[in-house]
C-alpha cells in the first residue's frame, strides 16, 4: 500500500496488466458477479421502479439531511444508544480509541466497514497499541496479507485461493499447499470463533440508519457483525452522515436492491436491526462527516452521497475489471471511488476521473441511479480548471482546439501531415506513441471524404 | 427532406468510405443530402479530456455549418451524442438548440425518421455487431443488457434486412471496447486489453467482419486486428447497408 | 463541537427540500396470488436452507432427533419443544456460555417469500447471540405467516418495538475465496425451516 500511493492509475493498471492470464481471471470473476446481478434484477419486473424509488428517497435524504441526522440522534439516544460526532477521520479514530482506552480494552474485533478503511482506523489503532482483527473473511485475508481491500463488497477478489492458502498456512497453521475454499473457510471459522469469544469490544459499519426509529441496520452473509456485537460489552458502530434513511419502511426498498445489485442474492443472510443495547452492554454510534458535507455542497457531485456501497458499478466497469481495485489507490475503488476521492484530495486523485471510457454502464446498474459517468466527465472539467492537469496536455489541447475551430487550418498540410492529427493520439506516427504498443495506426486513405466530395458531380454544400 | 451530412474529423480523414456509403445510402432512400464543407469536429476530444471550456470555437463553427437543415445525420454515435449533450454557442443559442434536437446517428435516423423496412443490400458474411457505448447508453440506439427493459437494437434491426448477412452472438453483447478518446493512450494498458478482449469475443464466435455504428470503436478494434494479422475486418454499418452484390 | 459544525455545514450545503416518493405503487406490482409457501421453499432452498413442511411438533421433534445425537446442547424458544433447554430460562446468561450450543430452535410469525428471509426479534431469540453462535439453527413458522416481498414485510413490522431484530435467510455463508460459495462461515452451518400446516 505504501508504494501504491505514489503511482497513478495508468501506472498501477499497467503493472496489473503485466500478468495477462491473471487479468483474464479477475475480469471473468467479476463479470460473473455482474451476470448474477443481471439475473436477479431481471426476476423483478418492478426493478427499474425500485431503483427510481430508492434514488428519490435518497434525494429526499440529502435535502433534509440535517433534520434527519438530528432526528436519528434523538431517537437513538432515547433507545439508550450513545452518539458521537466526528468531523474528520482523525476525530473518528480518536473517539474509537478513547472508548477503548477508558475501558482498558486492547483488543477489538471489527466487521466490514469501508468508512474505517477510509479513516485508516486499523493503522491508527495499531500505533496506539490496540490489536484489531477483521472478522469478515475477505477482510481478514487482506489484513493478514497486509494489503487494503481491493473491492468494497469482495475485499480479496484479487487473490487466488492458492495465495490465500499460503497466507493461512503462514498465519493460521493450515496445511501447506491447502487451497480448498471449504477447508480454508473452516480454518478461518475456528480462528475467528476464538476471537469473537475473547473480544470485549466490537466495531461494525452501518448500512442504513433510520431517522424515524433511531435504529441501524447491518447486512452480512457471514454473521460476523452479529457474532462480534452480541458477544462484546461495547459495540461501536461507525457511519457516514449519508447512511440515514427517513423511515423503517424504506428499508423495504433498499434491502431489495442492495444484495441483488451486489452479488445477485435476493438478500444477505443477515439483515440485523440494532435498536437498543442488550442488557449490560453499550452501543456507541460515531457519525462521521470527513468531507461529506463538502460534497453535499457540490451541486454536480452531491448525488454521489446516495451510494449504498453495493459494488455493482465496479463489477460492471471494464476498467475496474481489467485494472484491479488497488490501481485506484484509494479505499473505495472503481467508478464510485473515482467520483468520491477527488472531493477529499483533488491533486492526489486527479487521475481517477480519467480512469474511465465513460461507457456509462455504472450509472445503469447503480441501484440508486447515481449519474456516475456524467460526474466523471464533470470532475474532468473541474480538475482541468483547478490546474491539476499536466501542462503538456493543456498545450496540446489548446492547439487542437484552435485547429478544429478553423476549417483552413484543419485542411492544411495535405494528406500526410494534416495538422489536426498531430494531436490525435491514435494517428501520431511515432513509435513512442502508446497507441502503437499493441495497436496499428489507421491507414491514411488517398483522399479524405472532403476531397472526394469536392470532386463529386452535383455536390451540395 | 434536406439532410446535412455531418462527417466527424477522423471519419473524414481515415474512413472516407464510411462517409461515402452514408451519403449514397441516404440518397438512395430519397434524402436531399448536403455536405457543409467547412465542418471539422464536434469538440469531443477536448471536452472528454476536461477541456470543454476550449470548445467554443468548434461549437460556433458547428452551428454556422449546420443551421437551417431539416435533419443532421452522422455516421458516429459518439459524435452525435456529444452534439446532443454539449453543443452550446454564445449568441446562437436558438440555432444550437435546434441542432441538438435535429441531429441523428445514422441507424436511428433510418429506423426512427425514414422508417426503413426494407433494403436492397446484400452482404453474405458472418458479422459481429459491436455496440458503441455512446450509441447504446447515450443515444439508446439499442437496449443495454444491464437494464430491466425490452431488448431492441436499431443497428441489428437494419442488419437483419441485409441479404445473406448472419449476425453472430457474442458472450458479452455490450462491453466497452476501451477506446475512450484520450483514454486509449493515457490508459494504454487497460485500453488495449479491453480492445483485445472484444476482438477475441467476436473471433471466437466466428465473425468475419466486426461492424458498428461508431467508427472510433472500429478504429480501435482494427488497430488490434491488424496488429494480430487477423483476417477479420472492421466495416462501418453504413457500408454494409449500402452494399449490393 | 463537531456536532454543531457538521450539522451547520450540512444544513448550509443541502439542496432544497425534495419530497419522498410514493411507495404504494411498488406494493401493487407484486403478484399476491402466487403460492407463497412454495415460492418461499424454492428460494430458501436455493439459498442453502432446508425446508420441511410438517403437520405438528411431533414431526419436528422426530426430525431433530434424527439429525442430532442425543446429549448435544439444544436450546429452544418454543414451549411446544420442552425437551430441550428453554431459551426463556437462560436468556440472562452470559452469551459466551452458549459457545457449545449445537442447535437453537426459534419460531417466528413472519417469513418473506421473495428472498427466504425470516424475521426474528430479540424476544423470539431469548439471547441475541443464540441464532448466531449455535452450530445449527432451526426456525418454526406457520404456513400462513408468509408475505410476498420485503415491502409487505415492513408493513407488518412498521410499528414493532424491538431492541434487536434480524431477517435471517439461510445458513451463515461466504464466497470470499474466489467467489466459491462455502456454507458455515462464522454462524450456523445450517438453517432448517419447519413450516407448520
Ligand atoms: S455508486 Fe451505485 S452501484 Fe456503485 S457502489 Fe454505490 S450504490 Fe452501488
Amino acid at each position: 500500500m505504501s508504494t501504491a500511493t505514489t503511482k497513478d492509475h495508468p501506472h498501477l493498471a499497467a503493472e496489473f496488466n503485466r500478468d495477462e492470464p491473471r487479468v483474464n481471471w479477475h475480469d471473468e470473476t467479476l463479470w460473473w458477479v455482474r451476470a448474477k446481478r443481471d439475473i436477479a434484477a431481471h426476476k423483478l419486473p418492478e426493478w427499474e421502479l425500485l431503483r427510481e424509488t430508492a434514488s428519490q428517497i435518497k434525494f429526499n435524504v440529502l435535502s433534509n439531511l440535517s433534520t434527519y441526522l438530528e432526528q436519528f440522534e434523538a431517537n437513538a439516544i432515547k433507545n439508550g444508544i450513545i452518539v458521537h460526532w466526528a468531523a474528520d477521520a482523525a476525530e473518528h479514530n480518536q473517539i474509537v480509541h478513547n472508548l477503548l482506552e477508558q475501558r482498558g480494552i486492547t483488543k477489538m474485533v471489527k466487521s466490514k466497514s469501508m468508512l474505517t478503511e477510509e479513516c485508516h482506523l486499523n493503522e491508527y489503532l495499531k500505533e496506539q497499541g490496540i490489536d484489531v482483527i477483521d472478522s469478515d473473511l475477505g477482510e481478514r485475508i487482506v489484513q493478514l496479507a497486509n494489503e487494503p481491500p481491493s473491492h468494497i463488497v469482495l475485499p480479496c477478489i484479487h487473490k487466488k485461493k492458492e495465495e490465500i492458502g499460503d497466507i493461512f498456512h503462514e498465519h493460521l497453521g493450515s496445511a501447506k499447499g491447502e487451497s480448498d475454499p471449504k477447508i480454508l473457510t473452516e480454518t478461518a471459522r475456528q480462528h475467528l470463533r476464538e476471537v469473537f469469544l475473547t473480544r470485549r469490544a466490537a466495531l461494525t459499519g452501518v448500512n442504513f440508519a433510520v431517522a424515524e426509529t433511531g435504529e441501524f441496520v447491518i447486512c452480512t452473509n457471514e454473521g460476523n457483525a452479529d457474532m462480534g456485537a452480541h458477544l462484546a460489552e461495547i459495540h461501536i458502530a461507525s457511519m457516514g452522515i449519508e447512511k440515514i434513511i427517513p423511515e423503517r419502511k424504506h428499508l423495504g426498498v433498499f434491502l431489495r436492491l442492495l444484495t441483488r445489485s451486489a452479488t445477485g442474492q435476493p438478500i444477505t443472510t443477515y439483515s440485523s436491526h440494532f435498536s437498543k443495547p442488550q442488557d449490560g452492554t453499550e452501543i456507541h454510534i460515531v457519525i462521521v462527516d470527513n468531507g461529506r458535507s463538502i460534497q453535499l455542497g457540490r451541486e454536480e457531485f452531491r448525488n454521489s452521497l446516495k451510494c449504498i456501497r453495493c459494488g455493482a458499478c465496479m463489477n460492471t466497469c471494464p476498467v475496474y475489471r481489467k485494472s484491479g481495485g488497488h490501481s485506484y489507490h484509494t479505499a473505495v475503488a472503481g467508478p464510485i471511488g473515482s467520483i468520491l476521492a477527488p472531493n477529499l484530495d483533488m491533486k492526489k486523485y486527479a487521475d481517477l476521473p480519467f480512469a474511465s471510457t465513460l461507457c456509462g454502464s455504472c450509472s445503469n446498474v447503480c441501484p440508486v441511479k447515481i449519474d456516475i459517468h456524467d460526474q466523471l466527465y464533470k470532475w474532468r472539467q473541474v480538475i482541468v480548471k483547478e490546474g491539476y492537469s499536466p501542462k503538456a496536455k493543456t498545450m496540446a489541447m489548446k492547439a487542437m482546439a484552435l485547429t478544429l475551430a478553423s476549417p483552413t487550418l484543419y485542411r492544411m498540410g495535405g494528406k500526410t501531415g494534416r495538422l489536426v492529427f498531430k494531436y490525435a493520439p491514435f494517428a501520431v506516427n511515432n513509435k513512442l506513441n502508446p497507441w502503437y504498443n499493441q495497436r496499428e495506426m489507421p491507414k491514411a486513405p488517398d483522399e479524405s471524404f472532403g476531397e472526394w466530395y469536392a470532386k463529386r458531380k452535383g455536390a451540395k454544400n | 427532406m434536406r439532410v446535412a451530412l455531418f462527417v466527424p474529423c477522423y471519419v473524414d480523414q481515415f474512413y472516407p468510405k464510411a462517409a461515402i456509403a452514408t451519403l449514397e445510402l441516404l440518397e438512395k432512400l430519397g434524402c436531399e443530402v448536403h455536405y457543409p464543407k467547412n465542418q471539422t469536429c464536434c469538440g469531443q476530444p477536448m471536452a472528454n479530456s476536461g477541456y470543454e471550456h476550449l470548445t467554443s470555437g468548434c461549437n460556433n463553427l458547428f452551428v454556422d455549418n449546420f443551421s437551417g437543415y431539416d435533419y443532421i445525420v452522422c455516421p458516429s454515435g459518439s459524435c452525435t451524442l456529444h452534439i446532443k449533450e454539449h453543443l452550446y454557442a454564445d449568441g446562437k443559442e436558438e440555432q444550437a438548440t435546434e441542432i441538438r434536437k435535429k441531429v441523428y446517428e445514422l441507424t436511428e435516423f433510418l429506423v426512427d425518421v425514414l422508417k426503413v423496412k426494407q433494403l436492397s443490400a446484400s452482404f453474405p458474411y458472418k458479422v459481429g455487431l459491436h455496440q458503441s457505448c455512446h450509441g447504446l447508453r447515450g443515444l439508446r440506439i439499442a437496449q443495454m443488457s444491464e437494464l430491466v427493459a425490452e431488448p431492441f437494437s436499431k443497428p441489428a434491426q437494419l442488419l437483419d434486412l441485409v441479404n445473406g448477412l448472419e449476425l453472430v452472438p457474442l458472450s458479452r453483447q455490450d462491453d466497452c471496447c476501451g477506446f475512450g478518446g484520450t483514454f486509449c493512450v493515457v490508459e494504454e494498458a487497460v485500453s488495449a486489453k479491453m480492445g483485445k478482449d472484444r476482438v477475441a469475443d467476436h473471433i471466437s464466435h466466428g465473425a468475419q467482419y466486426i461492424t458498428s455504428a461508431d467508427l472510433s470503436c472500429l478504429m480501435h478494434l482494427e488497430g488490434i486486428l491488424r496488429r494480430q494479422n487477423s483476417d477479420v475486418k472492421v466495416i462501418h454499418v453504413a457500408e454494409i447497408l449500402n452494399h449490393s452484390m | 463541537m463537531s456536532r454543531e459544525k457538521i450539522l451547520a455545514a450540512v444544513k448550509f450545503n443541502q439542496p432544497a427540500a425534495n419530497p419522498l416518493p410514493d411507495m404504494e405503487v411498488l406494493n401493487t406490482l407484486t403478484d399476491v396470488r402466487t403460492d407463497l409457501v412454495s415460492k418461499y421453499k424454492t428460494i430458501a432452498t436455493a439459498g442453502g436452507s432446508f425446508v420441511y413442511e410438517v403437520s405438528g411438533f411431533d414431526e419436528i421433534k422426530t426430525i431433530i432427533n434424527n439429525e442430532f445425537k442425543p446429549g448435544v446442547k439444544i436450546i429452544s424458544a418454543l414451549n411446544e419443544l420442552s425437551d430441550y433447554i428453554y431459551a426463556e430460562n437462560v436468556k440472562h446468561e452470559d452469551g459466551h456460555n452458549f459457545a457449545d450450543v449445537e442447535l437453537t430452535v426459534l419460531s417466528t410469525k413472519l417469513g418473506v417469500a421473495e428472498n427466504g428471509a425470516l424475521w426474528l426479534t430479540e424476544k423470539d431469540m431469548g439471547s441475541r447471540v443464540l441464532p448466531f453462535i449455535a452450530q445449527h439453527l432451526a426456525v418454526v413458522i406457520g404456513k400462513d405467516d408468509f408475505v410476498p416481498t420485503m415491502a409487505q414485510a415492513y408493513k407488518v413490522i412498521v410499528d414493532a418495538d424491538y431492541g434487536y431484530g434480524s431477517f435471517i435467510s439461510g445458513p451463515s455463508k461466504t464466497a470470499d475465496i474466489e467467489q466459491s460459495l462455502v456454507i458455515g462461515a462464522h454462524g450456523p452451518r445450517s438453517l432448517s425451516v419447519f413450516i407448520l400446516s
